[in-house]
């Protein structure tokens, strides 16, 4: 086969339409595949942007009435009309802490356990069923806690807390109370259980790219376990782990449907943890569809739009803390 | 005592207590399998399958709810992932470097953190309040925004592994982009590609929020997609705060049936991820 | 004695007259075939101030240089020195990335094909190019083959079969894949898999093979393997190939093209850069005396 040939062969596709016509039809191609591709990706941009359009507009009527006064007031009466946000912001955000308090020395605990501790067998079976635990849905959560956890709780666990701790000068207010078994501190530990396997993941992720060498040399120089992840590892993974934390808090503040369950759902602010509260989305999950006067529906789309800030300032952190780590050290995390 | 005994004990302390923290949230699984199986197991009866779910105070079975999920799941994947799918293939193919990329890279973010009951109200202003009604597409849609954000990161990250020099022999060839990305660049994804959308799917199989201001729930065996429509995660969150006994072994019985399905797709998934990895 | 990076080398032939007064063995002089044929002078592609850019960065500088038609062209020289980004001008692959540019004219067959009015797709068909590290489809033998030909051609199954078996058979694989037709082409070994890629670039029937390293990322004997396929390819196709193996330039080439920071230092037969340099720059690159 001459390269002349060879030439021809290659312009003999369409036999009758010139090359250019040919090199046109492809660009047209390439162009459409482009634009579809693009205008999908822009779609993803429309609807958050829809998201944000949506709640604003809902929300106004509400937002023009209270003015400030809905982030700093308690009542919240569908009767008179006058709602505030304080109590589900209150109860949102003490849920999310008590989930974090408890969860972040879990979450590292297993972190650790999978990445220093365990034998090779063990590992895979341990992240396997922390990533199952990921997986349940957030209603099973939620019926778990209402029925099986929360009469436990009360019975067993509530009345140590309250003898125990109850009367310690500043700590002891938050054990007062009878005990419920639904609360703020359940409603607290059930978001703990659900975000615990989502942060001990990313620190199990990001404490695995520490390099080999880094451990091996902190070991030989007679650290123990303990001392190498305390000072070496987490130094090292510090962000990563911080962006971790933060993304499981961006999490437990979403959460509903567990939370529904446990919490009480009750608008009132009390310094005990036994007594029932709401959060923005219990709040959502309960009283939407009941929401029978504009400004009702006005001012749950106002605690929306709450709830949505306040996951965005969330994500935005945590988005600066890992493009941290990923400029420092070049690590695709 | 001597710094290197204190060493040693602060060591053993520590990690007994991560050991601790392990076995902590080991127990919490355990504990709910358990409570799920023990409270749901001997409520799965064939009749399960067979009736619709029943008024209060009477026997009854899931067989509306069931087939009511399935539908809304299947919907919501049709809808989220194939736009899940070309605007991952943007971001990983044109947008790598270019600013409407960064932008829905950021914004993808932000609606996969978002709250889902947020997602559901955004649907009910969107669809509910403007068609007059609760509706079955509603539902689906709001399923569709949450399947479609990871989808849509998946697919971007297996299309990104990749390695440009396959693109760059294809293309050596003689062959358009659009083929290039079709016959080489998704072929080599599919398995990571199929595994985001297996875990999508098990997401939103089990997702209440959404679908409480969208599909709201219906009693009886339903097909009509443009009218509230029955499905599992309303059905539990109805049945379970109620005070009726039968209605309560019917959400034990839905939530067993749900979590193994949930496991069962996402062990799917890790078996096809790992075949999928040389 | 310096020696050059001698990754692989077959044996020491009988040194030229004039080499063995140096006393240097591994010269890659001492690499070129006693029987290698005289080369042929006809330019097939023509390199006219041929400049490149990464940005702004100017990677190569000027360059003017012809590649013969049915000769192969090695491109020698330090890492860095721009032979990879030159051969990649000559499909234009470089346009897959943006802020890479290049300027000046390459001339196949009188056209400039940097030309932007021209058709890529149907200039990249023309001009095939198989990379250092093996790139197969993530399909079988056969459709990784049948893929390229398909883009331009319209051929019945058997028509199809032919040009599969042929080009395998090109590249020295089919007695070896002929049975497995249907396997992916990643279940192949390292040398198949390259020499699958050659099948894949052969079967477009292109007029110009460019090759950046081949046989780099390859064993021995994969290497002779290649090295053999090349020498016989030579009579139907212009090859350029790039390498960063001195030796493999004086086996296989007919002309080679000396580059140091994006320039021409010297190009000429193969026998004569590698026996008379010119430019002392060519003997101390050469000889190993830097780079």
């Amino acid at each position: 086969m001459t390269s002349a040939e060879a030439a021809q062969d290659v312009r003999s596709l369409s036999p009758g339409q010139p090359a250019r016509s040919r090199a046109r039809r492809i660009s047209i191609a390439d162009q459409l595949f482009r634009a579809l591709a693009a205008a999908f990706a822009a779609l993803v941009l429309l609807a958050v942007l829809g998201v944000l359009i949506v709640l604003l507009h809902g929300s106004w009527p509400a937002l023009k009435t209270f003015r400030f006064g809905f982030l700093t007031s308690k009542e919240w009466n569908p009767v008179t009309g006058q709602f505030g946000a304080l109590a589900p912001l209150y109860g949102t955000v003490v849920t999310s802490l008590i989930a974090l308090l408890v969860g972040v020395p879990v979450s590292f605990g297993i972190a650790l356990v999978i990445t220093e501790l365990a034998p090779a067998w063990l590992k895979r079976p341990i992240g396997i069923a922390i990533e199952l635990l990921a997986a349940i849905p957030s209603i099973i959560y939620g019926m778990w806690g209402l029925f099986v956890f929360a009469p436990r709780f009360a019975a067993h666990v509530q009345p140590w807390l309250t003898d125990h701790l109850g009367h310690l000068p500043i700590v002891g207010a938050l054990f007062q109370g009878p005990p419920m078994g639904i609360g703020m501190l359940t409603a607290g530990l059930i978001l703990a259980i659900m975000i615990i396997p989502f942060m001990a993941a990313v620190m199990r992720d990001v404490f695995e790219t520490v390099p080999a060498s880094l451990r091996e040399s902190a070991y030989a120089v007679g650290c123990t376990t303990w001392e190498v992840v305390w000072r070496v590892v987490l130094p090292y993974t510090r962000v990563g782990v911080i962006g971790g934390v933060i993304l499981g808090l961006g999490r437990a503040l979403g959460e509903t449907m567990a939370v529904t369950f446990v919490i009480g759902n009750a608008h009132e602010i009390n310094a005990s943890l036994f007594m029932a509260g709401n959060t923005i989305s219990s709040t959502l999950a309960n009283e939407f569809t009941e929401a029978v006067t504009p400004i009702y529906t006005s001012s749950l789309l106002a605690l929306g739009l709450l709830l949505f800030i306040l996951t965005f300032l969330v994500l935005v952190a945590a988005r600066v803390m890992l493009s941290k780590l990923r400029t420092r050290d070049g690590v695709h995390t | 005592m001597t710094l290197h005994a204190r060493r040693r004990i602060v060591n053993h302390v520590a990690l007994s207590l991560s050991i601790l923290a392990t076995a902590f949230g080991l127990f919490w699984l355990g504990w709910l399998l358990w409570t799920l199986l023990d409270n749901g197991l001997s409520w799965i009866t064939p009749r399960l399958f067979i009736e619709s779910t029943p008024p209060p105070g009477s026997q009854g079975g899931l067989a509306n709810a069931l087939f009511g999920s399935a539908i809304l799941t299947i919907a919501g994947v049709a809808i989220g992932a194939p736009a899940g799918v070309l605007a991952g293939t943007y971001l990983a193919e044109f947008g790598r470097t270019s600013r409407l990329g960064a932008a829905v890279r950021f914004v993808n973010d932000i609606l996969l953190s978002a709250p889902s009951i947020i997602v559901g109200v955004f649907v009910y202003a969107l669809i509910v309040l403007k068609t007059g009604h609760f509706s079955g597409w509603a539902g689906a849609v709001a399923l569709a925004l949450i399947v479609l954000p990871v989808v849509v990161r998946t697919t971007e990250n297996m299309m990104r592994l990749v390695p440009d020099s396959l693109r760059e022999a294809a293309a050596a060839l003689g062959a358009p982009m659009w083929k290039i990305t079709l016959r080489v660049v998704y072929r080599s994804a599919l398995p990571g590609i199929m595994t985001g959308v297996l875990l999508g799917t098990a997401r939103i199989s089990g997702e209440t929020a959404p679908l409480l201001f969208t599909a709201l729930n219906n009693q009886f065996w339903s097909t009509d997609m443009t009218r509230p429509f029955p499905n599992l995660p309303t059905v539990i969150f109805q049945f379970a705060m109620s005070p009726y006994e039968d209605w309560q072994h019917l959400a034990w019985a839905a939530a067993l049936l749900i979590t193994a399905s949930i496991l069962a797709i996402n062990i799917v998934a890790r078996i096809l991820l790992r075949r999928a990895r040389p | 004695m310096s020696t050059s990076d001698s990754a692989t080398t077959t044996g020491t032939p009988p040194a030229p007259p004039g080499v063995a007064s140096r006393g240097i063995s591994l010269h890659p002089a001492s690499s070129i075939p006693a029987t290698a044929p005289a080369p042929t002078r006809h330019p097939k592609v023509e390199v006219r101030r041929l400049s490149f850019f990464y940005g702004k960065f100017k990677a190569l500088h000027d360059i003017d240089l012809d590649i013969h038609d049915r000769q192969i062209t090695a491109f020698i020289g330090p890492s860095g020195c721009g032979k990879s980004t030159l051969l990649r001008t000559l499909n234009r692959i470089y346009e897959l990335y943006p802020g890479q540019r290049a300027t000046g004219q390459v001339l196949l067959g009188g056209r400039n094909l940097l030309d932007r009015a021209d058709d890529v797709n149907l200039l990249r068909a023309r001009v095939g190019m198989v990379f250092q590290k093996p790139t197969p489809f993530p399909m079988s033998v056969r459709d990784n083959i049948s893929f390229g030909v398909g883009l331009y051609e319209r051929l019945s199954r058997s028509e199809m079969d032919e040009r599969v078996q042929w080009a395998l058979e090109k590249a020295a694989l089919w007695s070896e894949v002929k049975d497995k037709l249907r396997q992916d082409g990643t279940a192949l070994s390292g040398g198949q898999q390259q020499r699958l890629c050659i099948a894949r670039a052969v079967a477009v029937k292109p007029e110009v093979l460019l090759l950046d390293e081949p046989a780099s990322a390859l064993d021995p004997i994969s290497t002779q393997k290649i090295e053999q396929l090349l020498s016989e390819l030579r009579q139907d196709y212009t090859i350029a190939i790039v390498t960063h193996n001195m030796q493999q330039a004086a086996r296989v080439s007919d002309y080679t093209a000396f580059m140091y920071l994006g320039r021409i230092v010297e190009f000429g037969d193969t026998k004569t850069m590698f026996t008379k340099p010119t430019h002392q720059q060519t003997e101390e690159y050469i000889t190993g005396r830097f780079g």
